[in-house]
């Protein structure tokens, strides 16, 4: 879905003046956004901005020292990573962080837990409703690796995979939790140019056939452009522009904070 | 010279052959040893995978198991419902655990956590003395010490009950870690703290499923330990067996934590009986841990546990 950011659209997730602290570093300065649904926003920023201080913040693994977050209307401002999840936001890592002992279809199935339900003795016996739940589940989870193309690895290890194809199957477990929000922390770093644009095409392709909303965060300015229809701007932890790729772009306070020019 | 190649490498052999039914006694009661070590070992392994805790008090958890068990069936209780309720008491100490140790610890260092457990031995230790007293008890739950025979070969009784308690408990956990849904959120946390959070998993209720757990197996080792040698302070000293058991299988393989426990409980009966009288005996003591030694410098990620390959 590309939408125009500017036409009325219902808020998804909207942070509210937030600011987070760490002794004396100031990583996020009163910080407000919204994400829409259906949305691709890209949050973009020279190192050390606080763009992944944000994504932390928005899946709880920080916790805000002012300033408020929705979600869908109602404020979970100091929910935990977990709880966070169970409302339907799944997210990557910049580093990727694969459950490196497991192979890549357990990796994935792991993203299912919070939809299965059921009882541990049946789950042992592998009986009854247990069996079938386990069945729905995998059938569900072949899905996506149907659609991220990598039938090819299910059954390797995940440490064992070359980076690439560890950021794809971490995509994978984020989508198995069939969330409503989606995270990306760097989702195309240290790849060639192949592999970022099989990803753009996977992360469109999210957006389009589930109708998952995508907050990611990137370097590559061509790919920025390319898959968002909003760009956001952090530079030492605060917002400095919020438009349409093009605008940004063009947004002089942006071209100063990725050149460099003396803070006055 | 050869005298001595002699004494070390034919003399005991040549023993072993010539009485076979005397070797299979021996070799028995080391696997009905060795699967006792596995147990406690296997308290270690638990906690270890899925908080990277090394948890120092584990053979005080099987001491305070024990003490709670006999401390109430000394006031009267029968042996199920206080088995019941040392159950329930283990659980609390999970509980407690995870609340005043593990959670405000959370994303420290692992020696900080180490550290914290030394503590937790010493707390543990004083508690269950100041409860249930510190005199030795004697823990019975109704299976006589004594032997039968087949095949001409001595079996204790309590002895292969407990190698046999200890056999189920292993295959209901194995199947626990594989198929249910709470065994693969504990994998995944073993594998990835972070990664485990961003999927929704309740880190906190793991921990204390796994302290339970482990909880569970200190019960099941301390009524098996107890019942052999009376439940008394040196109990919580098996934990020191379980080091060169966990060496050897591997800190992080439950497998290894089983065959490490019966090779180091057979090895050592072996060495005891027939290489002992060589240097003068009591090498029962200190073998487990020459062999953890020699172990240690061939392959230090023990027989099944993850080999530790770093990218540079």
């Amino acid at each position: 879905m590309r939408v125009d950011p500017s036409a009325g659209l219902t808020p998804m997730l909207e942070v509210k003046e937030i600011s987070v602290r760490f002794g004396a570093v100031q990583a996020l300065e009163h910080v407000s956004l919204t994400i829409h649904r259906g949305e691709v926003v890209a949050i973009i920023g020279p190192n050390g901005a606080g763009k992944t201080t944000l994504l932390n913040v928005i899946s709880g693994f920080y916790h805000p020292t002012e300033g408020r977050i929705l979600f869908e209307g109602r404020d979970r401002t100091h929910l935990r990573p977990y709880d966070v999840a169970a409302l339907g936001v799944a997210r990557t890592f910049q580093n990727v962080a694969l459950f490196k002992g497991m192979s890549v279809l357990d990796n994935i199935m792991t993203g299912r837990l919070l939809k299965m339900h059921g009882n541990v003795l049946l789950d042992a016996l592998y009986w009854g409703p247990a069996k079938k739940q386990e069945l729905e589940h995998r059938a569900f989870v072949e899905r996506i690796i149907d659609f991220l193309e990598i039938e090819a690895i299910r059954k390797s290890p995940a440490g064992r995979l070359p980076y690439g194809l560890q950021k794809r199957v971490e995509l994978a477990r984020a989508l198995a939790a069939e969330p409503k929000l989606l995270l990306l922390d760097e989702p195309m770093a240290g790849m060639n140019v192949e592999e970022k644009e099989d990803m753009c095409r996977f992360i469109l392709g999210v957006n389009d056939e589930f109708g998952t909303t995508i907050a990611l965060i990137e370097h590559d300015m061509s790919v920025v452009m390319d898959i968002s229809d909003r760009v956001v701007a952090l530079d030492y932890g605060r917002k400095i522009a919020d438009g349409r790729p093009d605008q940004v772009r063009a947004d002089q306070g942006v071209i100063d904070a990725y050149l460099g020019v003396a803070h006055a | 010279m050869l005298d001595l190649l002699y004494a070390v490498m034919v003399g005991p052999v040549k023993d072993m052959l010539g009485a076979p039914s005397f070797l299979a006694e021996v070799v028995i009661g080391g696997l009905a040893a060795g699967l006792m070590y596995s147990l406690v070992a296997l308290g270690f392994v638990l906690i270890y995978k899925a908080s990277g805790v090394f948890n120092f008090a584990q053979g005080v958890m099987v001491l305070f198991a024990a003490l709670t068990l006999v401390g109430l069936m000394e006031r009267g209780a029968p042996l199920v419902p206080a088995l019941a309720l040392t159950m329930l008491v283990m659980g609390a100490l999970a509980f407690a655990i995870e609340r005043v140790v593990l959670r405000p610890l959370v994303n420290q260092e692992q020696i900080i956590l180490f550290m914290a457990t030394i503590g937790l031995n010493f707390f543990l230790e004083g508690f269950g003395e100041l409860v249930w007293g510190s005199n030795v008890k004697k823990l019975d739950v109704g299976i006589p010490d004594s032997s039968f025979m087949v095949w001409g070969i001595q079996i204790n009784r309590l002895e292969m009950t407990a190698a046999l308690t200890a056999a189920v408990l292993v295959a209901v956990m194995a199947v626990f870690f594989q198929r249910t849904r709470i065994g693969r959120a504990l994998r995944a946390v073993a594998d990835d703290h972070e990664a485990a959070l961003s999927i929704g998993i309740p880190l906190n209720t793991i921990w204390i499923v796994v302290w339970s757990v482990a909880g569970l197996v200190a019960i099941v080792a301390g009524i098996m330990w107890g019942a052999k040698s009376g439940v008394q302070f040196s109990l919580s000293l098996i934990a020191l067996k379980a080091l060169p058991v966990l060496i050897l299988g591997g800190f992080t393989s439950v497998p290894g934590a089983i065959v490490g426990g019966l090779i180091i409980g057979v090895g050592e009966k072996l060495a005891e009986v027939y290489w002992g009288p060589l240097v003068g005996g009591a090498i029962e003591n200190w073998f487990a841990y020459v062999l953890a030694l020699a172990f240690l410098l061939v392959r230090p990620q023990g027989l099944f546990g993850e080999k530790i390959i770093e990218r540079v």
